[in-house]
């Protein structure tokens, strides 16, 4: 064997899973076809959200993973030394607007459910809410504050856990494609086909997010992962005066939906460089990365309609990437349900930067046969959910 | 009648927008600034005639005659202060074309969406000025930002002024710097004479055609030779040194890589220093069109100036740094083609001559004066390489090396280099050479370049979020009805 495990995939989760499982001994080898980084982790806002997570197994990793980054963002730091770039970790809390009557209430059920489910979360009055964000149109019916909603540069995050990972050990093979498995006699994968040759490994974990699908398909297996289309505006640096994540009620709509037309709901905050980002839309139409104004026009529209002063800035940047779909909104992690020796870290939709620490710990546990901290059964690839789910070649 | 679009009404644009004329076309021409001409005829305002704009422009006849013809022209309609900000592909039409009409930067600028037959892009280069210790103190000018005072304002950058960099565009700066008024105190050229040599000198009769463009030259050798400005070959400026503005430079010998050599510094009292190294192509539009690049990362073209997608044609500098009579000539093979002009009319056969002879005038002015990766040679830790974030090469290599990246994107991302107001149009290409010198194999595997800008210049949100304008501009010179505009 040339390693312990081949993880697919150089993003976020991919260099989670890959730091967690070299710091516990395995030797790791991570291969990406592009460079690190480059894929749905560079084309995000880099969010840490509970505030969108449903009570259940998507709110319960959602806080498991919101306490992982809060330890890791002080590891990494610590581990990397001030010569790396600061990871930009910001438990800045978010703020849930409801800017219609027929929006405010099911955001307040959906914040009662959340309270009584463990999340911190605190109802504000119109004049609260201004009080946190006075810029913030003032027609807002509805808020609900989360104070544990935070945001990381997902760039600069991944690359931290891929220095972690490689300071334990992991080998990275960037612009390397995985073509094929290698199999025994028996039929169990026992590692890739590679354009770097031969990489022989009891596991393989792919983390390839909206390329999952794909990569799973040339190692013999089905999975339900489908690229959903979004867009962030980016806009000049301009002095901070958005403080915290806003987002328009209707976004946990959205991020909840199964729709495949163009769905598009506000989600606004600064960064640490002064720019203000812009989102976010949701369209189901492949690998169509083709620029469509109109998605644009709806972006502003909708910014502009809760933070009004936005109209006088300028975008000069757009952001397009592929969320990694699946049918029940929540991430594979586990087994696959068919080949042997095969395992997935994918599936986590527009939350791959939230939820990738739970997921390396969940799947490190599996594969080193422990017992997760949070039960793993509803992030199983074999999950009943998925059955009944035809796959995706 | 086929509606052609021209975007960049410079050299080529204008050339293109005449023959899609003569070819029948209906032609629309956008250019953002307030006049035609692009940065070669760059002038005064018509509202501040100059009687020396002739004096001071190669070919303005040429220009005031393409100019008068098409603003007569009740088929041509032109549109000035026209930025174009997006371009959407594979729409059915070869190009839905986004426009925002009116001064930069201003809110309520009018918006147009075009769905024209076909589009030329002649969208020209900017000169690019390579990084060096003190490079942003006042006082130290791009060599196109220096001419366009000249040109435009009349104003000299200053009185004591040392032009460097290389290629033979440091000549024309140097004249428009002595027209102002300046005393030049010499041009440096960091490629070495043996270089300029193996450039130009293989095969001379293939320049036998190029005669206009030796007259141009031989118009700036004489003027180098009036105003007595030294010439010397292999020579750089390494740093600028002032505490408010540019007192003096540095300059140093470079061997043939640009890699300065030890000892050979001298100290140059300026007020003043014009500094450019080449032209990046302005390739933002073509690429949010499809358009695919050659691997010098030119505008893929044709036989017709056609790109590898139907309907987009480019001309001029986007296709190769070649001059103002390649551009022409490319510019009139496409706005002909563009229009459904038929391919061997003899109305393109000259056009064709004169593109192959100036072609060869091109590939040896990249073989002279191309950039060579020595220059990061001269950089120390604190140089500011993208000046808009305020990222110094220090700061660049520290992250390249605690990432241990490949890649454009995650270098952009992690330093906050070229993520700035001007969109790397600035310091994009220097950070890519840097990266790609620090990676095995010194060659970037990314596909990101740094030209893809699928938001070509800012909106303001309120203009994004508005819709669409219905009426063509009313700042149009022409206000012909034009059957292609949407919304």
């Amino acid at each position: 064997m040339d390693c312990d495990v081949v993880v697919v995939g150089a993003g976020i989760v991919g260099s989670a899973c890959a730091r967690t499982l070299a710091r516990a001994g395995l030797s790791v080898t991570v291969v990406d076809r592009g460079a690190a980084a480059g894929g749905t982790t560079a084309h995000g806002e880099g969010n840490l959200l509970v505030s969108d997570k449903r009570p259940g197994a998507e709110l319960d990793i959602a806080q498991y993973s919101a306490r992982l980054w809060r330890e890791l963002s002080v590891e990494l730091a610590d581990e990397l030394g001030p010569g790396f770039p600061s990871l930009e970790f910001e438990e800045k809390g978010g703020l849930v607007v409801a800017t219609e009557e027929r929006g405010a209430g099911p955001l307040l059920e959906l914040a009662e459910s959340q309270r009584q489910a463990g999340a911190r979360v605190r109802v504000l009055t119109a004049s609260e809410a201004l009080r946190l964000e006075p810029e913030l149109t003032p027609s807002a019916v509805a808020a609900v504050h989360y104070p544990e909603d935070g945001q990381v540069q997902p760039v600069i995050a991944a690359e931290a856990l891929l220095a972690s990972a490689r300071r334990a050990g992991a080998r990275i093979l960037p612009h390397t494609e995985v073509t094929g498995p290698v199999l025994t006699e028996s039929g169990e994968l026992t590692g890739v086909q590679s354009t770097a040759g031969t990489i022989r490994a009891p596991h393989v974990v792919v983390a390839a997010g909206p390329w999952s699908a794909r990569v799973a398909s040339s190692l013999g297996a089905t999975i339900p992962v489908v690229p959903r289309r979004g867009m962030v505006l980016v806009t000049t640096r301009m002095r901070h005066r958005i403080f915290r994540k806003v987002y328009d009620a209707d976004y946990v709509g959205a991020v909840g939906s199964n729709g495949s037309e163009l769905q598009t709901s506000s989600v606004i905050e600064s960064t640490a460089s002064g720019t203000v980002l812009i989102g976010s839309s949701r369209q189901m139409i492949g690998f169509d990365d083709r620029l469509r104004v109109n998605v644009l026009e709806e972006l502003a529209l909708k910014a502009t309609q809760l933070f009004p002063f936005l109209r006088m800035a300028s975008v000069m940047r757009v952001y397009g990437g592929f969320r990694p779909f699946t049918p029940d909104h929540l991430p594979l992690i586990g087994p696959d349900a068919m080949v042997p020796g095969l395992w997935h870290a994918n599936g986590h939709e527009g939350a791959g930067i939230g939820l990738a620490p739970a997921t390396a710990e969940i799947l490190g546990a599996l594969i080193r046969r422990e017992s997760p901290a949070v039960a793993a059964a509803p992030y199983l690839p074999g999950r009943p959910a998925l059955a009944s789910v035809g796959g995706v070649r | 009648m086929a509606d052609v679009l021209v975007i960049g009404a410079g050299p080529a644009g204008l050339a293109a927008a005449a023959a899609a004329r003569e070819a029948g076309g209906e032609v629309t021409l956008l250019d953002s600034s307030d006049v035609l001409g692009g940065q070669y005829w760059r002038h005064l305002p018509d509202s501040r005639p100059a009687e020396r704009e002739r004096l001071l422009h190669h070919g303005w006849d040429t220009f005031t005659a393409l100019r008068r013809r098409l603003e007569s022209d009740p088929h041509v309609r032109i549109v000035t202060s026209a930025q174009v900000w997006a371009i959407e592909r594979d729409t059915g039409v070869p190009a839905v074309v986004h426009v925002l009409v009116g001064p930069p930067d201003a809110g309520g600028r009018q918006r147009l969406a075009l769905r024209p037959d076909a589009v030329v892009f002649a969208t020209g280069a900017h000169d690019r000025t390579l990084p060096f210790p003190g490079w942003d103190l006042p006082g130290v000018f791009t060599g196109g930002a220096a001419q366009a005072l000249a040109k435009g304002e009349r104003i000299a950058v200053g009185r004591r002024v040392l032009v460097a960099g290389a290629g033979p565009f440091l000549l024309p700066v140097a004249a428009s710097l002595t027209q102002t008024g300046a005393t030049v105190v010499g041009v440096l050229e960091a490629n070495r004479l043996s270089t300029l040599v193996k450039g130009w000198a293989p095969r001379p009769w293939q320049l036998a055609s190029t005669h206009a463009k030796a007259r141009e030259l031989a118009g700036y050798v004489a003027n180098h030779v009036r105003h007595a400005i030294p010439y010397r070959t292999g020579r750089a400026v390494v740093a600028a040194h002032g505490t408010d503005r540019v007192t003096s430079v540095t300059t140093a010998a470079v061997d043939a890589a640009w890699t300065p050599i030890a000892g050979t510094e001298r100290t140059v009292e300026v007020d003043a220093v014009c500094v450019s190294h080449g032209f990046t192509p302005r390739l933002e539009l073509a690429i949010a069109a499809g358009c695919a690049l050659t691997p010098d990362r030119f505008v893929m073209t044709g036989p017709d100036q056609q790109t590898n997608v139907v309907g987009l044609y480019a001309a001029g500098e986007i296709t190769g740094i070649g001059g103002v009579d390649l551009a022409m000539a490319e510019g009139s093979i496409a706005g002909w083609a563009a229009a459904g002009g038929p391919p061997d009319d003899k109305a393109v056969r000259d056009g064709r001559r004169r593109r192959a002879a100036y072609r060869a005038f091109a590939a040896r002015l990249e073989a002279a004066h191309g950039i060579r990766p020595g220059w990061t040679g001269w950089l120390d830790s604190h140089t500011i390489v993208c000046r808009c974030e305020e990222v110094s090469f220090g700061r660049l290599c520290g992250a390249a090396d605690a990432t241990s990246t490949t890649s454009l994107r995650s270098l952009k991302l992690s330093s906050r280099a070229a993520l700035g107001i001007c969109q790397g149009r600035m310091c994009g290409r220097s950070v890519e050479e840097i990266l790609a010198g620090r990676v095995a194999g010194g060659r970037l595997r990314d596909e990101v370049v740094a030209d893809q800008r699928p938001i070509a210049v800012p909106i303001r949100l309120g203009d994004l979020a508005a819709r669409r304008d219905p009426e063509p501009p009313t700042a149009s010179p022409s206000q012909s009805p034009t059957p292609n505009e949407t919304e």
